[in-house]
């Protein structure tokens, strides 16, 4: 992380007044008890006490509060429900962490233009709660969408199981109020379907809280699904597995969410959850299919078929609501599930193209050989986005450590296939320093000048996303080579 | 005149752009040149033209994904997918015979002018199917973001937000875009006779329906007929796609959803022919009109429609959200009119059509508030401190 400005930790006393004038009494919190809740986020094995927390309640605190910081150079780390698997919330020492979570109210719900406009705070779940009386739910499901905020899903982008048909929060969101580091109040989009000029939606979406910070969000909600089916198929080779993934999407099938497990993950959730999943099957499938009715009988069917030609020996359709919750308890539990069998384990989440993944499994078994630790594989299958689980003990000496490098080796792995480092979970501090196995030098230097923009002093969220920090005045430099024309070689009419 | 530059891989453009970096000679950037007569008359001395950096890189269908170079026609593309049964989802609507443009659209157009047709309502713009992006920023230094996976949140998603900028941070020289099936058949229920008022809240009915409904459009008495054959009323048109069995379940829910309104279907080859229409912007083909195109809240398209300067024509795409209008290209084509209106529910008004005396006097993007203005200007500075690249495309001053 950054070095600590010295010269802030010794004005903490005079920071943390000008904070309490902004955002009085509880607002503010400066005692060690009061502050220890925000030590960590999701991501346990990093642990820092804030500077301060303030928890504002109006757009107007924030602005004053970043604006202060902005004009002071004191750094800031904004924080949702704090459930990030990746550090993006890990506080900073020298750094005022602004929690959002007091911004928790449902604004307005818009059915007639399918669309509500909510707090930062509110919860992923509490958007779809609000509407369902209606029939309608917001897509984007993160398995943490019970406590997760929408403000740290636009943090994130984050995705769930449902991306393949329903795509990332980047896709179902059609507004945002930000605050600039200048404590400026800037409106981006509203109800309507496309921007004006620059797609600022499209920055800020993702950004893991570097640009600014979010105090209003329009997400777009969408008509249930009429029915949702499921099928359980087992596969006792993994790559026939991987073949009958490939041959539904050429089918021209979308499932709303398409799940696989492997056989370490499918014998914990069993051994967990008795959700009746086949134990002699190498890899398991869920496709679930939702819209009409009619459509979803018809696709079943084939779905069935195609599963039986590439090889399933397991094959059963959930015939009911209890039934297709049952096929999905035992996914659903697989985290749980992987945590009774092992102390500690750890969630990995990269992506790759879907044909590599007999591959990449292979080789996370030959890693797994390497550094001496078990592996199970959760896998969204749709969308190629993979969470290896990996299994350690982080009491017996150097496993933590044996973990981590394990994961960064898959990870490699996941890169060098043609994949990404981090299909949901983000960047964060986690995997900041395997950023340049995905980005050259001179990728990161375009995305920090993107950050100069918003942002020119570094004070939001510093130290998350960019193994270097470049100065912006240093990023903004531009050295003109030659003055050569650089025809005939390029042809011009 | 304009010197037109051809380069033909993402190393000449990276040469093209540093050599007019040291020149101080500005770039007009264009692919199929198609869309050019939205930007105003040329201004630069120089073009650079990526209709030779084209072709397709790689396609894998049971991925869904494909990967280009950015001068890629538009009807290859559209033919490559189609033999796998496969589509871009999000329609690109092609204009060239709206803007009386010649040439082909190519992807790279598409790509930085943002513009989704009809299905924009249900599956998204180019925005929304971009996965990754290798392109060449405005300082002349190759850059990528993204990846060739759905899934990705490595880093800014610049895949996504370079969409739409009107090659004004950058030059694409490859494009990763997420593909889709292509529906084995489609059917439009047409809803006859509609007001403004009637058919806004019929195509609010339709959209918060379980029938997946994947175009919803309005065309008033004046337009239909130009769009439907026959037409004697104004129709409201609401598309389904999708498999044969639930295309037609679908559809009988939606009649029965407006049973007691005249209505009619449009079976498979018809509803496409309407859709392109809709899309491609043909009722306002061929006349002297200025074209405006709106984004709004959907519920307020049919409203701004209705209330646009004397002697407009209009109609309604995206359940109400985008307004294609024809003024009397007189004046300031209504602009003033219609941006105030346009201001009043939210959204923006761009001037997609006019001739070159009215462009000297009307600014093409709706003017934005000043802070985000202000961001806008460092974010182009980030990527092209000299403003070489496209220098007034997106200024919000007239031509």
């Amino acid at each position: 992380m950054p070095a600590a400005n010295e010269s802030v930790l010794a004005r903490r006393a005079e920071i943390v007044a000008a904070l309490r004038a902004i955002v009085p009494g509880e607002g503010t919190v400066d005692d060690e008890t009061g502050m220890r809740a925000y030590e960590t986020d999701g991501l346990t094995a990093y642990r820092q006490m804030p500077f301060v927390v303030v928890l504002p309640e109006t757009v107007a605190q924030v602005a004053a509060v970043l604006k202060y910081c902005g004009q002071n150079g004191i750094r800031v780390v904004p924080r949702g429900a704090g459930t990030s698997l990746s550090g993006g919330a890990l506080p900073l020492e020298d750094a005022v962490l602004v929690s959002m979570m007091r911004f928790n109210r449902i604004l307005d719900i818009d059915f007639a233009n399918r669309c509500a406009t909510v707090q930062p705070g509110v919860t992923n779940l509490a958007i779809t709660q609000a509407v369902a009386h209606r029939g309608f739910y917001y897509a984007p499901d993160p398995s943490s969408q019970i406590a997760c905020s929408i403000g740290g899903n636009v943090a994130e982008n984050s995705g769930g199981v449902h991306c393949l048909k329903y795509g990332l929060t980047t896709n179902n969101i059609l507004g945002l109020e930000i605050v600039t580091i200048e404590g400026e109040v800037l409106r981006l989009g509203g109800k309507h379907l496309d921007s004006a000029g620059y797609d600022f939606l499209a920055f800020m979406v993702g950004s893991e809280g570097l640009l600014g910070i979010v105090t209003e969000v329009t997400v777009r909600i969408l008509r249930a699904p009429e029915t949702a089916r499921a099928c359980l198929l087992g596969f006792p080779v993994t790559e026939d597995a991987g073949r009958c993934v490939a041959a539904i999407i050429a089918a021209g099938i979308i499932p709303g969410g398409m799940e696989m497990m492997d056989r370490p993950a499918i014998h914990a959730a069993e051994d967990f959850v008795h959700a009746g999943y086949p134990l002699d099957v190498d890899a398991l499938l869920i496709v679930e299919l939702d819209g009409p009715q009619v459509e979803v009988d018809h696709l079943l069917e084939r779905v069935e078929a195609i599963a039986r030609d590439h090889g399933a020996t397991h094959c059963r359709v959930s015939q009911n609501e209890a039934e297709r919750a049952t096929f999905w308890a035992g996914r659903k539990a697989a985290f749980p599930a992987v945590g009774r069998i092992s102390p500690d384990y750890m969630c990995m989440d990269g992506t790759i193209p879907r044909r590599e993944l007999p591959r990449v499994l292979k080789g996370m078994a030959e890693l797994s050989e390497k550094h001496g630790l078990r592996v199970a594989n959760v896998f969204h299958a749709g969308d190629g986005n993979l969470h290896p689980l990996i299994l350690f003990d982080a009491n017996a000496e150097g496993e933590l450590e044996r973990a981590e490098a394990f994961g960064a080796d898959i990870l490699k792995l996941c890169v060098a296939v043609g994949g990404c480092l981090t299909g949901e979970h983000g960047v964060g501090v986690e995997k900041r320093d395997l950023m340049p196995e995905m980005f050259t030098e001179d990728d990161l230097k375009q995305q920090q000048r993107v950050k100069c923009a918003f942002d020119p002093d570094h004070l939001l969220n510093p130290g998350k996303v960019f193994p270097t920090l470049h100065r912006c005045a240093e990023l903004g430099k531009m050295h003109v080579h030659r003055g050569r024309l650089p025809f005939p070689d390029i042809p011009r009419f | 005149m304009t010197d037109r530059l051809r380069p033909r891989d993402a190393a000449e453009v990276a040469d093209t752009i540093r050599w007019a970096l040291a020149a101080k000679e500005p770039l007009e950037v264009i692919g199929g040149g198609t869309k050019r007569a939205i930007a105003g008359p040329g201004q630069t001395a120089y073009a650079l033209e990526m209709a030779d950096c084209a072709g397709i890189v790689s396609y894998e269908p049971e991925e869904l994904v494909l990967t280009l170079a950015p001068g890629t026609p538009m009807a290859e593309i559209e033919a490559t997918l189609a033999a796998r049964g496969q589509m871009l989802a999000f329609e690109p609507p092609d204009y060239t015979a709206l803007l009386g443009a010649e040439g082909v659209p190519t992807f790279g157009g598409a790509f930085a002018t943002n513009f989704a047709g009809p299905r924009r309502i249900a599956v998204g713009a180019v925005r929304d199917h971009m996965l990754g992006v290798h392109a060449v920023s405005g300082r002349g230094e190759p850059f990528k973001a993204g990846g060739r996976v759905v899934k990705n949140v490595t880093g800014y998603d610049l895949a996504r937000a370079l969409a739409g900028s009107w090659g004004t941070l950058a030059v694409a020289t490859e494009l990763t875009v997420k593909v889709l099936p292509r529906a084995e058949c489609q059917t439009t229920l047409m809803l006859e006779g509609l007001d403004a008022e009637a058919a806004a809240e019929a195509m609010s009915r339709a959209m918060g329906f379980s029938g997946d409904v994947s175009g919803a459009a309005h065309l008033p008495a004046d337009i239909a007929p130009l769009v439907v054959a026959g037409a004697t009323a104004s129709i409201t048109a609401l598309r389904i796609e999708g498999f044969g069995p639930s295309v037609a379940a679908r559809t009988a829910a939606a009649e029965a959803l407006f049973a007691g309104l005249p209505q009619r279907r449009a079976e498979t080859d018809e509803s496409i022919a309407i859709w392109r229409a809709i899309a491609d912007g043909a009722p306002f083909v061929g006349t002297d009109e200025a074209v405006w195109r709106c984004s709004v809240p959907p519920t307020a398209g049919p409203a701004l429609a209705a209330a646009a300067p004397g002697g407009s024509r209009s109609y309604c795409d995206w359940a109400g959200g985008l307004v294609l209008i024809a003024t009397p290209a007189v004046g300031d084509a209504g602009a003033a009119q219609l941006r105030a209106n346009v201001e009043m529910c939210g959204g923006h008004a761009m001037l997609l059509r006019a001739p070159v005396d009215i462009r000297a006097n009307v600014a093409t993007f709706h003017p934005m508030a000043t802070g985000v203005e202000a961001l806008a200007k460092r974010l182009r500075t980030a990527f092209d401190p000299e403003g070489i690249l496209n220098p007034k495309r997106m200024s919000r001053e007239a031509a």
